[in-house]
């Protein structure tokens, strides 16, 4: 079972959202992310991702996923397969807006990496964009930021009638 | 139990669960119930493989009853990821299409012309729902005097011509002039003089040859609009700004009626881009050996002037006063006018979707088909738009994502609120046999896989990522070549 698991996973996230429905969990990523991080994790790196960060998705859905030091809420993302539409498309290479989250205030201010011009540049195209948007790939985990939560944004616009 | 889950869902659950498809079957019965014409397979048709193609795919493919076939111009697929973002932009959403194309639901058909190779009718025949998806590639012209002289080009093919496409690759431009003016204040146009002034080394070898000779100056870009009004985004703007050996020069005047206050009321990108540009106008430390960009405002070109040999040699300029109304700001000519010297000259005022087919209704104002929420308008049910031939040319990738995927909502919504009217279709299995019974060369994925590792082996004998093959025979004999 374990097997077809990480099979499916890789396969669709679709896939993943249907087990989540019918297990009926409120907090299965770490279910899945312990078979399947152990494949994508750098193997000489021992230290097990212990930080907590809780993603908050714009239908109020929770998803956590779980990350180590230095990398960024990118990484926690696709690292635990966690289901949030188009997030990452460049793939951290500040060339999109598509892993734009919201932090807390508080978190937002404690962060130590500011925001670059080019991450500025890039946040202005998000949409719902706030005081304390950051993008999740240039956001990097502390032990500190154990139990972070983040905002997705609603990334829906309208698509206008022409 | 079918009222506690919703249809959809549990289709999927159970789809999920099985792997053997067959074993569906002794379950179908308690779930559908309700809905006496199960059909299993939607298939949908997808013109066009740029980001609206696969973000629209990727986004129908939630229903896991949803095949999807997507049908390219070209023998390669990803649009303008592949032919339009300048090459040293390309982020790598190429591999998030790549999986979603190497799906066992999605099949990629490539050097297919809907329209001539197979009409838009017979697709719709075919198929349960086609999205056209094939953009906005005809350029807006400016109907003034002068347009049809030698040098004088869109600013697309242009983009094309560096960029690979096959039909732009003996372009050529004019590159033996310190002068080239770029009608238009948008991103494509700052892509243009960011090539001209400091070629990256990714674009095509042909192209890189010929803009190391070039003897390219100076860059006008001219908006008929103020700095306020500029349609480009700021990180391509402050790209432009660190070119190495270039400045780039906005002038104070153009900030006399910008206040402070109003810069500071500005929403934060708009603030932003704004502050960036008066900073270049105040910026007074200018190297006289540098490159120069020069960001023109409120003028409008009024004629393009050639010489003997009909070649173009300058463009008179009107200038603009820029009038306040309702809905948005409107330019009105002055009696100043103004002479640039130039022996290129671009044009990026805009772009239009072209008619695949008669049927298709376009919108002759906007330029786009004419939809609501991407449902074609004539067409009760089956042919949706998405993307840049829906929207419009505007935008970035962004933007193009979620409109796709929000169109993708409506057309998975109609295929719920038509249930009934589904029935099984055969999809590419009618349109490939026909497309093959007319000698038409039909690239699947695996053959671009081809095409792309080969791209990647000429790239690095050159040393660089890619060197992209350019002519569409040379796409196809990679092809044959690799099966023989």
């Amino acid at each position: 079972m374990s097997c077809s698991l990480v099979y499916r996973v890789g396969l669709s996230r679709t896939v993943i959202k249907s087990y989540r429905n019918l297990l009926r969990l409120s907090d299965h990523s770490s279910l899945f992310s312990t078979s399947t991080n152990s494949s994508n994790v750098d193997k000489k790196d021992q230290s097990k991702p212990d930080i907590k960060v809780t993603f908050i998705k714009a239908n109020g859905q929770k998803i956590v996923g779980y990350g180590k030091t230095n990398e960024n809420l990118l990484d926690v993302v696709i690292n635990n397969h966690l289901d949030i539409d188009g997030f990452g498309a460049c793939e951290g290479t500040l060339a999109c807006s598509t892993c734009h989250l919201i932090l807390k205030k508080d978190d937002f201010d404690k962060l130590k990496n500011k925001p670059t011009d080019e991450e500025l540049d890039m946040l202005d195209l998000a949409f719902g964009l706030t005081e304390t948007s950051r993008l999740g790939c240039q956001v990097y985990l502390t032990k500190e930021m154990d139990g972070l939560e983040v905002v997705v944004p609603e990334t829906i616009n309208d698509a206008r009638t022409t | 139990m079918s009222s506690f889950f919703c249809k959809q869902c549990l289709k999927t659950m159970i789809n999920s669960f099985l792997s053997v498809r067959s074993n569906l079957f002794s379950y179908v019965p308690n779930v559908t119930l309700a809905c006496k014409r199960y059909i299993q397979t939607i298939k949908v048709g997808i013109i066009g493989s740029g980001p609206a193609g696969f973000y629209t795919a990727q986004a129908l493919l939630k229903d896991s009853r949803v095949l999807i076939d997507i049908y390219e111009k070209y023998p390669v697929p990803f649009g303008l990821i592949r032919f339009g973002v300048a090459p040293d932009h390309q982020s790598n959403v190429i591999n998030s299409f790549t999986n979603t194309a190497l799906q066992d639901r999605v099949s990629f058909y490539g050097n297919i012309n809907i329209g001539q190779d197979v009409t838009l009718n017979q697709l719709l025949k075919s198929y349960n729902a086609v999205v056209l998806c094939y953009g906005a590639t005809e350029d807006r012209k400016l109907n003034i005097e002068g347009e049809d002289l030698i040098n004088v080009l869109p600013a697309r093919r242009f983009v094309g011509w560096y960029n690979g496409i096959p039909q732009d690759s003996d372009l050529n431009p004019f590159l033996q002039t310190e002068d080239v003016v770029i009608i238009g204040h948008g991103n494509v146009a700052l892509d243009c003089a960011r090539i001209l002034l400091s070629p990256s080394t990714d674009i095509t070898n042909h192209a890189l040859t010929a803009l190391r000779e070039s003897k390219v100056k100076r860059v006008y870009l001219v908006g008929r609009r103020g700095p306020l009004q500029v349609s480009f985004t700021i990180k391509e703007l402050r790209e432009l700004t660190k070119l190495p050996g270039c400045d780039t020069i906005v002038f104070p005047e153009d900030f006399k009626n910008i206040t402070a206050e109003t810069i500071n009321e500005l929403p934060r990108p708009r603030k932003r881009l704004t502050e960036l540009l008066l900073s270049l106008a105040n910026e007074k430390n200018l190297n006289n050996n540098h490159k120069r960009c020069v960001l023109m405002f409120c003028r409008s070109p009024l004629q393009i002037v050639g010489d003997k040999h009909g070649k173009v040699s300058s463009v008179n300029l009107g200038v603009n006063r820029l009038i306040q109304q309702e809905d948005g700001v409107k330019t009105e000519l002055t009696d100043e006018k103004e002479i640039l010297k130039c022996g290129l000259f671009l044009r990026s005022i805009g772009y239009r979707a072209v008619s695949i087919d008669p049927s298709i209704p376009l919108n002759d104002k906007t330029g786009v088909i004419s939809n609501t929420n991407g449902k074609v308008h004539g067409f009760d049910f089956g042919l949706y738009c998405s993307g840049w031939a829906a929207t419009g040319a505007t935008g970035v990738i962004i933007g193009t994502m979620n409109a796709s995927f929000e169109i993708a909502e409506h057309i998975l919504k109609d295929f719920g609120q038509n249930e009934p009217l589904l029935v099984e279709k055969p999809g590419a299995t009618e349109i490939i046999p026909h497309l093959k019974s007319k000698g038409v060369k039909v690239v699947t994925f695996n053959d671009w896989q081809r095409i792309d590792e080969l791209e990647k082996n000429l790239g690095s004998q050159l040393g660089k990522p890619r060197e992209k093959l350019v002519n569409q025979k040379d796409m196809i004999k990679a092809v044959d070549e690799e099966k023989d």
